[in-house]
């Protein structure tokens, strides 16, 4: 490091080997960072940010950088802060189903660890290198949120740096404490905008004895709704509901939208049970006869399970709607593109994903969708677009309640340090 | 009486008249405290708002004159949460018990904060539908309540608290206004998770005015299992057992002798005759994992010598099992004057350490502690009984329960599982929390609440004088953050 800042950075890192410059591969929605740092423990991570205040530097966190393009593309980034070397298991109470993890360990590894006493922790991201902090950071939920609740409700202890380099902790490490503010709630979720996840302490669960699917083909979104509420309405406890609409084979094509499925323009329905070896057997049975039609079971679940119905830099949709409305969401999403658009995602719980046509009438789209979700009390998010289309889009679309969270901001990162305009309402 | 207290009581009067304003000595004094009696205020002024903008015209009122207030539910609380501030306002939301909507298709309701817990089930039931938080005092305790502390519950162990099953709130934000936060009929919804953040605030951020709460499917099963131990580490190791067993009841409960002959004492429960310590575990589902699930800890209670074991397989035989559990907290009344409740966790390896703990330590200040429990989750309630007419008798009382609470930190526990911090706990934060810990959570406190109007003086042992200037936030607040229902 030859100039004034890296050599701060360096310093503050305790290793001028852990300050880079930064290239063409640690651009964050199109923005370039000036230097990626990675420090090694909890307290160079605070010393840095402390350098990034004196120096006025502006600081995005990254994990694997699987989700590092989404949301509004930062109005600067000076700093890349690279959480790779807070990784490992920092401790695991085996016997208490608990875990505290560094944020920079891919979710992977963690349950790969766990698998080795024959426990999980509730957390199947679609990106599958995500680290810890990342899924935390942007809430990122795969199928077993139906039967588990989001990475959120997994965390019993949260460790972070705030923008002023102060280290703060939340919760503990028992499963039930209401000792303080829920500060892991707050960071989960919030893009990095308030401070650096650092560490987190999650509940376990034993991995369940068995696990069995259930598919079975469907024609419309009506569809897949009546039959999701069917399942929830048994007494069948499915761990997961999903659903995979693809795109009719002779639609237009969308760029970077995946398409996984066999059989074009007709869906598939997965429900996954978990639980003893007998007792999911006998669900399975029951299941079976609930869907009816084609129904069929399954030791694995399909390839499309768990995996965003997009590539990366696609203009990437998350639909959450109430669940009496998840086939209006879709009709909606269909009419304002005029072509049936692959959606996939969690049935059960009412949020899906899907791609738009990057085609210049995406605003208009997405505007349409709002609407009608937002007059029933749903939502939609851009995750991510092409270089181009986020410069212009409304990733996040309005918020209730942004008055209260750009007070909060104002209280944590008054500078605004931490990824300035990523998140909601430009914050 | 404050002169400021004085004006904002008439236009209190004028704004929702008379009746909605409690200014009697008598009347206040029945205000005094909630659950836990040895906390005592009485409020300024008692206000029983009808309406969401009721509340906001009295917070209203509250910021105007710079005056503190506190929401109130049933007064079931048990950490002093809702103690009054003699100089303030106690705002009871007991008339706003309106159910607005069992939404059967979306699996939610949307209740008013005065909504009964168990009100929410029984209308709910029609469809097969519940609500899982049973904090036991669910007949009477609030939603609003729930809210406010982050109730849990005997099957919390399963199906966590109340953060985990309220998707939404409108909340009074302590300069009166009505804001929607969180998803409500949906799954979520973006920003930060400011619902998370309010459950469990206890009542320093503004009040809820309206709750989303997700309803469950009731399961197809449930079954009951008592057992009778002879030693507590019996009923303990159990527990442990059924946990590395992979099983998942909703609920794991011990109580010890002492609670148990309380008890007896005060409902005739007829628990195993000698016992040691009884064990209650609940398993719910489907009825396919069910049956196994029960045959599993049946088993595993036998491995670990329970003398007798009982099974309840409908309504009538659990509720019958449960009475001496439930009755436990009054009951002690039966065998002591006077006592506290202390509410103390630990990780569920350390119970049984702990407990011999808690018994060196009664032992030491010759005071008795029953132990009733919620074994699955490491939550502990120790009962410290005591006699107030005795000198002394009351400080060795609060010695003993704080002690308790040193020994669940010494393990890595917390200060409370589910009665709160309130006033009682206060200054035990920092002994589970460094000063940056909590001057980061008052950061919470400071944007929702600069002038500290919202219940002050209770979860945090030194209030923080707000960095920002208050009226610098009014720039970055804009219309869209007052919600018009």
């Amino acid at each position: 490091m030859n100039d004034d800042i890296g050599i701060a950075l360096a310093t503050a890192c305790g290793s001028e080997a852990l300050v880079r410059a930064a290239g063409s591969a640690d651009t964050v929605g199109g923005r370039t960072p000036g230097w990626v740092v990675a420090p090694g423990t909890v307290e160079a991570l605070a010393a840095v940010m402390r350098t990034c205040t004196e120096q006025e530097l502006t600081v995005v966190a990254r994990g694997e950088g699987t989700k590092l393009d989404w949301g509004q593309p930062p109005s600067t980034v000076d700093v890349l802060l690279d959480t790779g070397r807070l990784a490992g298991i920092y401790h695991h109470y085996s016997d208490d189903l608990v875990v505290t993890v560094g944020a920079g360990t891919p979710v992977r590894s963690v349950q790969a660890v766990l698998s080795r006493s024959g426990q999980r922790l509730a957390i199947d991201p679609p990106s599958s290198d995500a680290t810890i902090g990342g899924v935390l950071a942007t809430g990122e939920a795969g199928p077993l949120r139906l039967g588990h609740g989001m990475p959120k409700d997994q965390l019993l202890g949260i460790e972070f740096v705030r923008p002023d380099g102060v280290i703060a902790h939340a919760g503990g490490r028992v499963v039930k404490n209401v000792a303080g503010y829920d500060l892991g709630k707050l960071m989960c979720g919030s893009f990095g905008t308030l401070g650096i996840i650092t560490a987190a302490t999650f509940r376990l669960q034993p991995v369940p004895a068995a696990r069995a699917w259930v598919t079975r083909t469907v024609a419309t979104p009506l569809e897949v709704r009546d039959l999701a509420d069917a399942v929830l309405g048994s007494p069948l406890t499915p761990a997961a509901i999903e659903v995979d609409l693809p795109p009719l084979s002779d639609a237009p094509a969308i760029p970077h939208q995946r398409s996984d499925s066999d059989v074009p323009g007709i869906g598939t329905l997965a429900i996954l049970l978990e639980g003893s070896t007998d007792g999911v057997e006998h669900r399975v049975a029951t299941m079976v006869a609930l869907l009816g039609g084609d129904a069929t079971p399954h030791s694995g679940p399909p390839e499309w399970w768990g995996r965003y119905p997009f590539e990366p830099n696609a203009i990437s949709l998350k639909i959450a709607a109430p669940m009496a409305d998840l086939h209006a969401a879709v009709y909606a999403l269909r009419d304002a593109v005029g072509a049936l658009v692959a959606v996939r995602g969690s049935a059960g719980v009412g949020v899906v994903h899907a791609a738009l046509p990057s085609n210049g009438a995406e605003a208009g789209v997405i505007d349409i969708v709002r609407h009608t979700l937002i007059a029933r009390g749903g939502s939609c998010v851009v995750l991510d677009a092409p270089a181009g289309a986020r410069e212009v889009l409304d990733m996040w679309g309005p918020v209730p309640g942004i008055g209260l969270m750009r007070a909060v901001k104002q209280q944590f990162d008054p500078r605004r340090r931490l990824a300035p305009g990523r998140f909601v309402g430009g914050i | 009486m404050t002169s400021a207290l004085q004006q904002l009581i008439a236009r209190l009067r004028s704004e929702l008249g008379n009746s909605a304003v409690i200014t009697d000595p008598a009347t206040l004094r029945t205000y005094e405290c909630d659950g836990l009696t040895n906390f005592r205020a009485t409020p300024g002024v008692v206000v029983l708002p009808r309406d969401a903008y009721e509340v906001r015209d009295v917070v209203r009122a509250c910021r105007d004159f710079s005056v503190p207030f506190v929401a109130r539910g049933s007064g079931t609380g048990l950490s002093g949460g809702s103690m009054p501030s003699t100089e303030g306002v106690l705002i009871v939301t007991s008339r706003l018990n309106k159910i607005l909507e069992v939404d059967a298709a979306n699996r939610r309701a949307i209740l008013e904060p005065g909504v009964f817990n168990s009100t929410i089930s029984e209308a709910a039931r029609p469809h097969q539908l519940y609500y899982a938080p049973d904090p036991s005092s669910q007949q009477i305790c609030s939603i609003g309540g729930n809210v406010a502390e982050n109730s849990g519950g005997a099957h919390c162990l399963k199906y966590g608290f109340t953060v985990h099953h309220v998707t939404g709130l409108e909340v009074c934000t302590p300069d009166g206004e009505l804001v929607q936060l969180g998803a409500g009929l949906a799954a979520e919804a973006p920003g930060y998770d400011l619902t998370g953040v309010f459950i469990g605030s206890e009542g320093t951020l503004g009040i809820a005015t309206k709750v989303f709460v997700r309803l469950l499917r009731i399961p197809e099963s449930v079954v009951t299992i008592l057992a009778g131990f002879r030693t507590i580490e019996q009923a303990g190791a159990t527990v442990a057992a059924i946990v590395s067993a992979g099983l998942t009841p909703s609920a794991m409960e011990i109580m010890d002798a002492l609670a148990i002959s309380a008890a007896e004492l005060a409902v005739d429960c007829r628990y195993p005759a000698g016992a040691g310590a009884v064990l209650i575990v609940e398993v719910d589902g489907p009825a396919a994992e069910v049956a196994a699930e029960a045959d599993a800890v049946d088993e595993l209670c036998r491995a670990n010598q329970a003398f007798e074991i009982r099974v309840a397989a409908d309504a009538a035989e659990r509720a019958e099992l449960w009475r001496g559990r439930k009755s436990a907290f009054a009951a002690v009344g039966r065998i002591s004057p006077d006592y506290l409740v202390q509410d103390g966790v630990v990780p569920r390896t350390a119970l049984a350490s702990v407990l011999t703990e808690i018994e060196g330590i009664a032992a030491e200040h010759g005071i008795r502690v029953a132990n009733v429990f919620h074994a699955g989750d490491g939550n502990l309630h120790p009962l410290v009984l005591y006699d107030a007419a005795i000198p002394g008798a009351a400080e060795a009382a609060e010695t003993v329960s704080a002690e308790i609470l040193a020994r669940c930190l010494t393990h890595g526990g917390s200060i409370t599982g589910e009665h709160g911090v309130g006033v009682e706990k206060a200054r035990f934060m920092t002994d589970m929390f460094s000063a940056d810990d909590l001057a980061s959570m008052q950061l919470i406190r400071c944007a929702f609440d600069p002038d500290g109007l919202s219940n002050p003086g209770k979860v945090f042992p030194t209030p923080r004088i707000c960095g920002e200037p208050p009226r610098q936030r009014a720039t970055v607040r804009t219309e869209s953050d007052a919600v018009v229902w």
